[in-house]
């Protein structure tokens, strides 16, 4: 067939730009293991967080002044003089919060199925440098709302450069150009937000994915798919992303935006936590809040600051909860990757440290109080104890056989159906019959009636047998 | 297993943490679609806000537009003599005067349903007191040592505090002493129309931004239903 104009166009381009190399290297022909589940979800989805972010953040500066005579209120302006500016806003504000839960879930899946172990060294450190650089970012355009809570959050943190000795005061005299938070900061901070940081994220996004494409994905069975292959080359237990997992993200993407348009239509504030009600109040010098508490994605890390007595110490502290986490790829000795497959001791500490990480979340949100200044020692504690004896404990493991090929996971029809299955019998056991005579009008009438009752020690056996069967997956 | 379980009550028990020592807030009834409320919570923030409290995010017109008022009306009503229906709601109190009279400037007031809560507005305009040992005469039970003298005391009339002891400790009451011009059931509709309109001033899109959420939800269930329709299809090679 002679080929048309438009293909010998098309041949042209592709002649001198290799699209289609490129869209067959990451997509098309990039085998993903055939069992990625739920977790596997919020690598693509941190990605349209971004791009959400980089698009509503774009429109958001055509309407922004970054002035601290006029910022605030020309948030307000946007909010309501801008046509959809309201919802740009949203957008942007209720997307940074959705970034941090999408990349604490994303990292959190690394952690139970070993995703930063031999040979996924680099992708852990350039993610974990992402992370640094997302905290970074949303640290920076946390104060360009100009709110109470912008200038004092930004105040607090930036003058904890000054516990450092020697040269503290100048280095965040250095950070401020000024003496308190003010217009020059707000500027920086502006440039930073924008285009600074946003480059090094894009960057970081990029390596991040170069680095896992030539590795390869890890799997909730954490074995190598590339071990076994077949005639052609591809290996056995995976399947090309395109169109697989692109698919399979759309509806992973649909539930994400079910959620997010909900908080954005419905509850953008969420109760003050993406948006604190004192950022409502212009920023004020002259009048420091009662209680100053960052977003609530950095109070882990304000409450391990907080908890630590002195100044300095705390610094190091809330810096060393962020540097321990670069080491996982060399604290965890084990060799079996995948939580499916590791011994109890590692799923108890996994355990204790997500108790620990979710309560220091909620400690930072309150004031200090005796009581919960002795639970964040105890918490942080845990915290720290969790990555650095884990050369200790992950050495004793006792861990499962792994298997040589990919489990077969039970879709998401099956396990309804198994419940299904199982449900009348749940039933029987927590419910009883029971007979009552009742008459109904004339006693001629009179029958018996029978009526399901819950049951107290049927459903203790069933609580019991649940938790049996909890601790043994601990085990 | 057993550090386990101390760790989890360790963890409940936090919650108990932070004891509260602030005043139990009255609630306030807001219902942004009732436009008669709207209405009349304007007029009441014009005739007794504005003298010294701007809220200068909000126009005229936009209020006119969302509430469903003619514009004509909105400055022969509602709006004080000589506003254009293009003005925002600015206050004519010179800034240097205010710092001299009242200490401070008094907050404009665009967004502070948000900042403060519905529920604390209205408890606050309601809980003011008679107190000699306050420059003007009055304290707030919601918001000690005010610097805001009581705008409304004409319609509420004076109240004093009294402290009442029972058995789970003591707690003041406030004790109306002489009544004003609205009995207190007309008080409340009063305060609770000021707040309302305070509440639709911090986001005037509340209503529509609610009302373009189901579509969009709809859309996305729509959108989910067809994802996951492709998904099972594609992934019926896959065993």
């Amino acid at each position: 067939m002679k080929p048309t104009r438009l293909t010998e166009c098309g041949n042209w381009v592709l002649d001198r730009f290799p699209v289609t190399k490129f869209w067959n290297d990451h997509m098309a022909h990039y085998y993903a293991p055939k069992n990625f589940n739920f977790w596997y979800f919020f690598g693509s989805l941190a990605l349209l967080v971004l791009v959400n972010q980089i698009i509503t953040g774009i429109l958001l500066t055509m309407n922004y002044k970054p002035d601290a005579k006029l910022a605030f209120d020309s948030v307000e302006y946007i909010m309501r003089d801008v046509p959809w500016g309201w919802l740009v806003r949203y957008m942007h504000s209720t997307g940074a919060s959705a970034f941090f839960i999408v990349i604490y879930l994303h990292m959190f899946r690394a952690l139970i199925y070993g995703s930063f172990k031999h040979p996924r060294e680099l992708i852990w450190i350039f993610g974990m440098l992402l992370f640094v650089a997302l905290m970074a970012e949303a640290f920076m355009g946390y104060l360009l709302p100009w709110g109470q809570m912008s200038f004092w959050g930004a105040q607090v943190i930036i003058s904890l450069f000054s516990a450092i000795p020697v040269i503290g005061d100048d280095l965040s005299l250095w950070i401020r150009g000024d003496y308190v938070i003010a217009d020059a900061t707000l500027n920086r901070f502006f440039a930073f937000h924008v285009i600074a940081v946003p480059l090094v994220l894009v960057m970081l996004v990029f390596m991040h994915l170069v680095a896992l494409h030539e590795v390869g994905s890890n799997n909730p069975d954490g074995i190598e798919i590339k071990e076994s292959k077949d005639p052609w080359g591809h290996p056995v237990d995976g399947i090309p992303f395109h169109p697989y997992y692109t698919v399979k993200d759309l509806v992973g993407v649909g539930v994400f935006l079910l959620f997010f348009a909900t908080v954005i239509f419905y509850m953008p504030e969420v109760g003050g936590y993406f948006l604190e009600h004192a950022n409502f109040i212009p920023a004020d010098p002259m009048k420091t809040p009662e209680h100053i508490a960052p977003v609530w994605y950095f109070t882990p890390f304000y409450s391990i600051l907080r908890a630590i007595p002195d100044k300095f110490a705390g610094v190091i502290g809330m810096g060393g909860s962020i540097v321990v986490l670069f080491l996982m790829p060399w604290l965890d000795r084990c060799k079996v990757k995948s939580i499916r497959y590791r011994g109890g001791i590692f799923k108890k500490a996994l355990f204790l440290f997500v108790i620990s990480f979710l309560a220091l979340g909620y400690l930072g949100t309150q004031p200090v109080t005796p009581v919960a200044t002795t639970l964040a020692r105890l918490f942080t504690t845990i915290y720290f104890g969790f990555f650095l004896l884990m050369p200790i404990y992950t050495r004793w493991e006792k861990t499962k056989p792994v298997p040589k090929s990919l489990t077969k996971v039970q879709s998401l029809e099956e396990q309804l159906h198994a419940l299904e299955e199982q449900l009348p019998a749940l039933i029987e056991e927590i419910t009883e019959l029971k007979s009552s005579n009742t008459e109904i009008g004339h006693p001629a009438f009179k029958s018996t009636f029978f009526s399901r009752r819950p049951n107290p020690q049927g459903m203790v056996h069933v609580m019991s047998r649940l938790a049996k069967k909890l601790k043994g997956s601990l085990d | 297993m057993k550090n386990l379980i101390t760790l989890i009550l360790l963890v409940t028990l936090s919650f108990g943490v932070v004891a509260s020592e602030e005043v139990e807030l009255q609630e306030a009834d807001i219902d942004l679609s009732d436009n008669e409320s709207l209405q009349r919570g304007a007029k009441h923030f014009v005739t007794y806000c504005l003298g010294c409290h701007s809220a200068k995010h909000m126009r005229y017109l936009r209020f006119a537009m969302d509430v469903g008022v003619d514009q004509k009306k909105m400055l022969e009503d509602i709006a004080p003599e000589g506003a254009s229906i293009y003005d925002q709601l600015h206050s004519a109190m010179n800034k240097h005067d205010a710092e001299k009279w009242f200490g401070v400037q008094p907050p404009d007031l665009s967004l502070i349903a948000r900042s403060r809560g519905a529920d604390w507005l209205y408890s606050y305009l309601k809980s003011y007191y008679s107190d000699t040992a306050r420059p003007f005469g009055v304290n707030n039970l919601v918001f000690e040592d005010t610097a805001m003298p009581n705008p409304l005391w004409q319609l509420q009339g004076e109240q004093h505090a009294e402290i009442r002891k029972t058995i789970y400790g003591e707690y003041t009451k406030l004790v109306l002493d002489d009544p004003g011009t609205l009995t207190e059931r007309e008080f409340d509709v009063f305060v609770n129309d000021l707040v309302n309109f305070l509440v639709y001033v911090g986001e005037p899109v509340q209503l529509e931004r609610e009302r373009l959420g189901k579509y969009v939800i709809i859309f996305l269930l729509m959108f989910l239903v067809i994802a996951y329709l492709l998904k099972k299809e594609y992934w019926k090679d896959v065993d």
